[in-house]
């Protein structure tokens, strides 16, 4: 269970203040792991912004979610040392295997599947990392495998 | 040095230099460079760029150089300042512009020859002007579902260039905030919160985006060919009612003048058409005034709730039963004039013509999208059938005149049919914002004095400004205190007055959704400028001046409807025809509700 209501977590912040707005999306998310639709409407209650104003805010940002994360978040490397070495080959393996695409989140809860721009682990690539796991020289056969660690 | 050759001519103007050109332009600091070179005749092309927003630069089609700067600038949002040398159009940049309309069209959905602004399209002109005529670009195209759920508007993000006119007049004129830009770089959509379709956000529909649109991304959900079906049906009579405005902006469209009246012809045309009756929905206004002002007065004299708001606009209503549900006590009960005009076809109408009301198709032609919404809505059905079976726009209208190959210029003129298409002044002025408020209290002072007011025009709820109070001393211990709002952005500063515990004692309100009332509404022909309203508006005084009968109550066929037909103002027959109800919607939850 949360320890912070949404009514809670949004009392230190000023009432009518739109420039709170990142703040306190990062604060709700933070808590919550995500924003629900519920508490994006609550905090444009509280700060007197839109919600199609909030809701284009949190789908520009990379660090909001409107849905909440898997168990496990799979981070699969696109930089340009994973793409020279096929990285772009394995997004619709993972994609079948999970059967969700990417940027979305399994059916089940159980994983996350990211594509993310450089993990600055380059002489591993093509590389993956899922939660604190990092993964080298991947290859199409070893993703079931890998997979299969999680539960 | 630019700089030091201009000198001041007076205290509040400076010079600048454009295309070598000197020009003095005072109270500079409030101007553009758009501003200063279309105002002495140098045209600059805009996309994004709209008068009464604020710039958001997001197109770039209007750069310009100016001596001394690094990078071309915006002229939309780049104020003038002394001693400027400013380049309109240089071969430089009439080859960027040239590069951002091919980047555009890019990706863009280039389904042009299938497009309703196929020949009306901003984009379009921009690519003939600048001769785009080979493909240099080929972009991926973007593959977003249309969004065809409302009544009124059908979404194409397709064809969406992202010049953020509709977020903006969305939340800047009408602050509705249904809209915004999400996502980012090509991923980018103007959509509403969680990407909720149209019917289901918190949209009231009142096109002001799709008149501001330069392409075919935002555009009306069409009825024409519905319409064409049923009047080529021969067991259906098809009826159509023109509401006020539409006789002097329709003319646009075909070449005349700003403001010209062409009431005659746009009757004949219907006609043409194939209509079996053609009606003036003023007659509509007409009732609309009786029902209000009677309302009002038995309002004020009774003790009842006050004030009382007016209910013509449909996107208004919607903005209100959306936004500020505990305002519904004021609401006046009376329909628009369109759905009271139906209802009385259906009824007394068709008893009279001895026709069958199930087999009468009611079309009404109106400068809105909402109306579309309320043809539709569950109240406005009598005895089982709707008030209103299809609304047009002015912008369908004129698509389908030119389909039926009517040419208005060589048309004759003709007389809107007896007995719903005897009109008023009054009712006539409808169509700007004030003229509801004008006509109740012309015939509000009636029914208390019986005699009429000294002097009819009430000029202060006429001009453009949004938001018009006056004071009318109806009696000698009465006095009526009166604003008219458009402009949902204004409406909402009422809203909030009357929230606040109606300090100004309002007793009586008139809100449009549109700025400037119907005359600049959703569904009219895109004019983009204050002038082209303001002429539109002068128009509709200038026909009032001249009507034989300036007042609704004086409107004989209106009277004879009452003593043959309805009885008695605000009775029995007239709640069950004339009158409505609204509902508190919650889109958050529920989307439209209905």
């Amino acid at each position: 269970m949360h320890s912070k209501t949404i009514t809670e977590i949004l009392v230190p912040f000023p009432r009518d203040e739109p420039s709170a707005l990142i703040p306190v999306l990062q604060a709700v998310q933070s808590e919550y792991g995500y924003l629900s639709e519920n508490n994006i409407y609550a905090i444009s209650d509280h700060l007197n912004v839109p919600s199609s104003k909030i809701y284009g805010v949190t789908t520009f940002y990379a660090q909001f979610r409107l849905k909440p994360l898997g168990r496990h978040v799979i981070n699969l490397c696109q930089g340009t040392a994973c793409h020279v070495k096929g990285s772009e080959k394995l997004i619709p393996v993972f994609e079948q295997e999970l059967k969700c695409k990417a940027g979305e989140t399994t059916k089940d809860g159980k994983f996350t599947f990211n594509l993310v721009a450089c993990l600055g682990a380059c002489a591993l690539s093509p590389v993956v990392n899922i939660d604190s796991d990092f993964y080298g020289n991947i290859k199409i056969a070893d993703i079931k495998k890998i997979l299969r660690k999680y539960d | 040095m630019a700089s030091t050759e201009a000198k001041p001519t007076q205290a509040n103007s400076i010079m600048v230099w454009i295309n070598d050109e000197k020009i003095t332009v005072s109270q500079p600091k409030t101007k553009t460079i758009l501003q200063v070179a279309r105002d002495h005749g140098f045209h600059i092309p805009t996309l994004c760029y709209l008068p009464e927003i604020t710039p958001t630069g997001s197109c770039r089609i209007c750069v310009v150089e100016v001596e001394g700067y690094p990078k071309p600038v915006p002229a939309c949002s780049t104020l003038v300042s002394t001693g400027m040398k400013i380049f309109t159009n240089t071969r430089k940049i009439q080859e960027i512009r040239k590069v951002i309309v091919e980047l555009l069209v890019a990706n863009h959905d280039m389904d042009c020859l299938y497009c309703v602004r196929n020949g009306d399209c901003e984009l379009q002109e921009l690519a003939q002007i600048y001769g785009l005529r080979d493909h240099r670009f080929i972009g991926s195209k973007r593959q977003n579902p249309l969004d065809q759920t409302s009544m009124a508007l059908v979404r194409d993000p397709n064809k969406c260039i992202l010049c953020h006119r509709c977020v903006k007049v969305c939340s800047e004129i009408q602050t509705v905030n249904a809209i915004d830009v999400t996502k980012r770089g090509f991923d980018s959509i103007v959509s509403s919160a969680f990407n909720k379709s149209i019917h289901e956000s918190t949209c009231v529909l009142c096109g002001q985006c799709v008149r501001v649109c330069p392409t075919g991304a935002l555009t009306e959900r069409s009825s024409t060919v519905e319409v064409r079906e049923y009047i080529n049906d021969p067991d259906t009579i098809v009826t159509v009612q023109v509401a006020p405005s539409i006789s002097v902006t329709i003319g646009e469209e075909f070449g005349f003048p700003v403001g010209t009246d062409v009431t005659g012809k746009l009757v004949t045309a219907l006609k043409r058409m194939g209509f079996d009756a053609v009606f003036d929905t003023v007659f509509g206004a007409d009732l609309t005034i009786m029902e209000e002002a009677n309302e009002l007065v038995k309002r004020i004299t009774n003790g009842k709730t006050l004030p009382m708001i007016s209910t013509c606009s449909p996107g208004w209503i919607k903005f209100m039963e959306g936004e500020y549900p505990d305002l519904i006590k004021y609401m006046s009960s009376c329909k628009s004039p369109m759905s009271m005009q139906g209802a009385i076809i259906k009824s007394h109408w068709a008893q009279k013509s001895n026709i069958n009301p199930k087999k009468i198709f009611q079309v009404a032609i109106m400068p809105c999208m909402a109306k579309k919404f309320e043809a539709d809505r569950s109240e406005l059905v009598n005895d089982g059938l709707q008030n209103t079976d299809a609304v047009l726009t002015t912008r369908e209208l004129v698509r389908a005149i030119k389909k039926y190959g009517i040419d208005p210029h060589k048309l004759p003129d003709s007389q809107y049919d007896d007995p719903l298409g005897e009109s008023t002044g009054a009712g006539k002025i409808f169509g700007a914002a004030g003229g509801v408020m004008e006509a109740a209290l012309r015939t509000a002072y009636w029914l208390v004095n019986k005699k009429n007011l000294p002097k009819m025009e009430i000029n202060q709820v006429r001009g453009m400004e949004h938001i018009k109070k006056v004071k009318i001393q109806i009696t000698p211990d009465l006095s009526v205190n009166c604003v008219a709002a458009s402009g949902l952005k204004n409406a909402r500063v009422i809203c909030d007055e009357l929230r606040a515990g109606n300090p100004n004692d309002y007793h009586f309100i008139e809100i449009m959704a549109c700025p400037g009332g119907c005359i600049n509404g959703g569904g009219q022909p895109r004019g983009l400028d204050v002038e082209t309203v303001k002429k539109r508006a002068e128009a509709l005084y200038k026909i009032d001046e001249g009507a034989n009968v300036r007042l609704s109550h004086e409107n004989t066929s209106v009277q004879r409807l009452y003593s043959t037909f309805l009885k008695e103002l605000g009775g029995d027959k007239s709640h069950h025809l004339l009158h409505t109800r609204y509902y508190p919607r919650n889109e958050r939850h529920q989307g439209c509700g209905i």
